[in-house]
């Protein structure tokens, strides 16, 4: 058992090193292994499951090696199977499979498959390293190796400037929240002087405010800029820009919650600090917001998903924002939100496939008819998103929309008129995609994908429907329990079931206005131009690359510009300067060696005379 | 005894010698006038020795013909092999060792 933790991540960290390094004699084979990887992973996942569930231990942990030993400096590297890494795992490489059988046939006629999988495996991997390492050092290990996967993944069509521009700008926008990640470790070491879970656990105790303040905005950042949260959010619609089933894996249903997972495991640095735990409540709201309505103006598929993605993100923050009331609700709305955005995100992939991986809704529309099978998977995933009662998601997001108005009432609304507009635009998604009448290019020809892409399509949809069983008699609350503590309930203004009817309505209101607004009439191939401001800024994702361009990146050029400047003239200036003094110099004394022997004696005897009347000037002073 | 018109002399001497090595172009003169300054110097140190009643000035009037003799010998092979060469013995036409 003890060597069966390591190999939970050995398997696909392997398998990533023959895809990427065996060249083309791996070819042929490679999406099979990189495949078999994945399940194998998943199988010993389950493995280590049942046996913590078996057992009374809190947690399954296994001592690998020592990682650094500088003086009083160390880091163990050891894996920790505890209930909320036990979910991630399984989740993890769970919807990884699913996605990988799914990328099998989705990535069919790409001549670089075989790398696609080599990427797709080093980002298990990575993220297996992120959710099972006992130590923030380590973690960081997995959190920068996402980053790395992410990128690659983004950018995996380079030969497409857009593509490769994607992955810059998730690359950079990830880098400043490692910043904050990196200074929060430091700031452990030189609090704590570990980074240990246990250790930062039980050194939290007796660490000042300001400390503990500090830790939990400096980790906030680096969730940030993992999850895509504001400030850090614009990534995530470019990033869409990779292939679909990284779209569904990295960017919807694992990676981008690893920010969720940083503040649930950051537990006890959050309950010693009131001001982060607001903070973080408050980026949610803002996040789950600001994602909502650029899902609602964007004609992209993809695009609107990944807003909706940012927003769902933003309820998890928000859920693990409040704290003990909310942890185990943002680890199951995580897990929900991995089943149905990961089968949307691929029924979406799957109407592209069939479309000549045309993106822009407006050319879709009547599909249900050509696409039966992933048009009823979506739907599936579709009502759950919006919370249709009984499915995954009404569980989840319900439970999270009470927690907030126990917390307050002013986020409670906010959390409400979030599910309000993630009905809207999801069912404007829907309508335009799969009702309406046809708007195909003429090249166009859609039909149902292979098997190979339906298949998971199925697993996934049964997931989103069925998801909520995990709320059965609380058991992941009771589970979630040895890490995060006990469930705590405030007290709630209203009824538990009256906030639920009023959820149930408020959705129902968002999905009859996108009804009315996309059902009955035409909608308008090109995208019109004479809409509200609102649907422009929402089209623009809310100016969020105009605010970065000209507060960040305009002052940022300039002073790179002003410092070259200082350098060429200021700095260049001055060593120049002195090399043309002492050159020019000595060009013009050079010329006193002019060859006339008269002329150096005349020289000598002018020096010979000075000599002597300066110690004849010495000797009558 | 005074001294003193001796060292006038040798300063006389001296100067000649001096002004003969700035203005005048010939190498073999130049060079007759560098010997007239060693010389000049050869009676100051005489003269002073003796002044002081010893023979350090002597002796060292002594090495100075020496190096004179010397000097001439290496100085006008010089001269000869310049002359040989450019067909003229001035010392402003054997410029070329210069910046």
């Amino acid at each position: 058992m003890e060597s069966l933790l390591s190999l939970i991540v050995l398997v696909p960290a392997v398998s990533a090193a023959v895809l990427l390094l065996g060249g083309r004699l791996a070819d042929a084979w490679g999406h099979l292994l990189g495949t078999a990887a994945a399940v194998a992973s998943f199988v010993l996942g389950l493995v280590a499951f049942f046996e913590l569930s078996g057992s009374d231990d809190d947690a399954l942990t296994q001592q690998l090696f020592t990682w650094i030993e500088v003086g009083g400096f160390k880091v163990e590297f050891g894996l920790l199977f505890d209930p909320l890494s036990a979910l991630f795992v399984l989740l993890i490489t769970g919807v990884g499979s699913l996605i990988h059988v799914y990328s099998i046939g989705y990535m069919e006629h790409d001549d670089r498959r075989r790398r696609f999988f080599g990427y797709l495996n080093l980002f298990v991997a990575a993220m297996l390293t992120l959710v099972l390492s006992n130590d923030y050092l380590a973690l960081f290990l997995g959190w920068e190796g996402v980053g790395l996967a992410s990128y690659l993944l983004i950018g995996f069509w380079q030969h497409k400037t857009t593509a490769a521009v994607a992955a810059k700008k998730a690359f950079i926008a990830n880098r400043v929240g490692d910043l904050g990640m990196a200074l929060a470790i430091m700031l452990m070491f030189a609090s704590f002087g570990t980074s240990a879970f246990t250790g930062v656990a039980s050194g939290m105790e007796e660490v000042s405010t300001g400390t503990a303040t500090a830790l939990g905005l400096l980790l906030l950042l680096g969730a940030c800029g993992k999850s895509a949260q504001v400030p850090l959010q614009s990534w995530l619609i470019d990033a869409m820009e990779g292939p679909t089933p990284v779209s569904a894996l990295i960017h919807a249903a694992t990676m981008v919650t690893a920010g969720v997972y940083l503040v649930t495991r950051s537990s006890f640095v959050y309950e010693q600090t009131e001001a982060a735990q607001t903070a973080v409540v408050i980026v949610g709201l803002v996040t789950l917001l600001w994602g909502a309505v650029i899902g609602c103006a964007k004609d992209d598929i993809k695009k609107a998903l990944a807003g909706s993605t940012m927003s769902q993100i933003g309820y998890m923050m928000l859920a693990a924002g409040i704290g003990p009331a909310g942890y185990a609700f943002a680890i199951f709305h995580l897990l929900t939100h991995g089943f149905f955005k990961a089968n949307l995100f691929l029924g979406a992939g799957s109407v592209m496939h069939g479309m000549n991986d045309e993106v822009d809704m407006r050319r879709y529309g009547a599909l249900r008819t050509v696409m039966p099978v992933t048009f009823l998977t979506f739907a599936m995933g579709y009502l759950a998103i919006i919370g249709f009662p009984g499915f995954s998601g009404f569980w989840s997001k319900d439970k999270i929309i009470e927690a907030a108005f126990g917390e307050n009432i002013f986020i409670g609304i906010g959390a409400l008129l979030g599910a309000g507009i993630t009905a809207f635009y999801m069912t404007r998604l829907m309508l335009m995609t799969f009702v309406s009448e046809k708007r195909w290019a003429a090249t166009a020809h859609p039909h149902e994908s292979p098997q190979v892409m339906t298949v998971p399509l199925m697993v996934l949809a049964v997931l989103s429907v069925g998801g909520g069983v995990l709320l059965l008699n609380d058991w992941i609350v009771h589970w979630l329990e040895p890490v995060v503590g006990p469930e705590e309930e405030h007290p709630l203004p209203l009824p538990a079931l009256a906030i639920t009817a009023i959820v149930f309505v408020v959705v129902v209101l968002g999905v009859a206005i996108a009804v009315k607004m996309y059902g009955r009439e035409t909608i308008a191939v090109i995208a019109p131009s004479r809409v509200s401001p609102l649907t422009k800024a929402a089209r623009a994702d809310l100016y969020g690359d105009a605010l970065n361009e000209s507060a960040l990146m305009r002052p940022g050029q300039y002073l790179t510009r002003s410092l070259v400047y200082a350098d060429n003239r200021g700095v260049d200036g001055a060593v120049n300067g002195v090399a043309a003094l002492v050159g020019g110099t000595s060009g013009r004394v050079r010329r006193w060696q002019n060859g006339f022997v008269r002329s150096y004696a005349l020289s000598m005897l002018g020096g010979s005379a000075i000599l002597v009347l300066t110690v004849l000037a010495v000797k009558l002073a | 005894m005074s001294t003193e018109p001796f060292l006038v002399l040798s300063a006389m001497l001296f100067g000649i010698g001096a002004i003969g090595v700035l203005v005048r172009r010939n190498a073999i003169v130049v060079f007759m006038c560098v010997e007239l300054m060693l010389n000049a110097a050869n009676l100051a140190f005489v003269t002073f020795a003796r002044q002081h009643g010893n023979f350090d000035g002597q002796i060292a009037a002594f090495f100075v013909m020496v190096v004179a003799a010397a000097e001439v010998v290496v100085g006008l092979a010089i001269i000869m092999t310049i002359f040989r060469t450019r067909r003229s013995a001035s010392v402003d036409d054997a410029s070329l060792l210069k910046y």
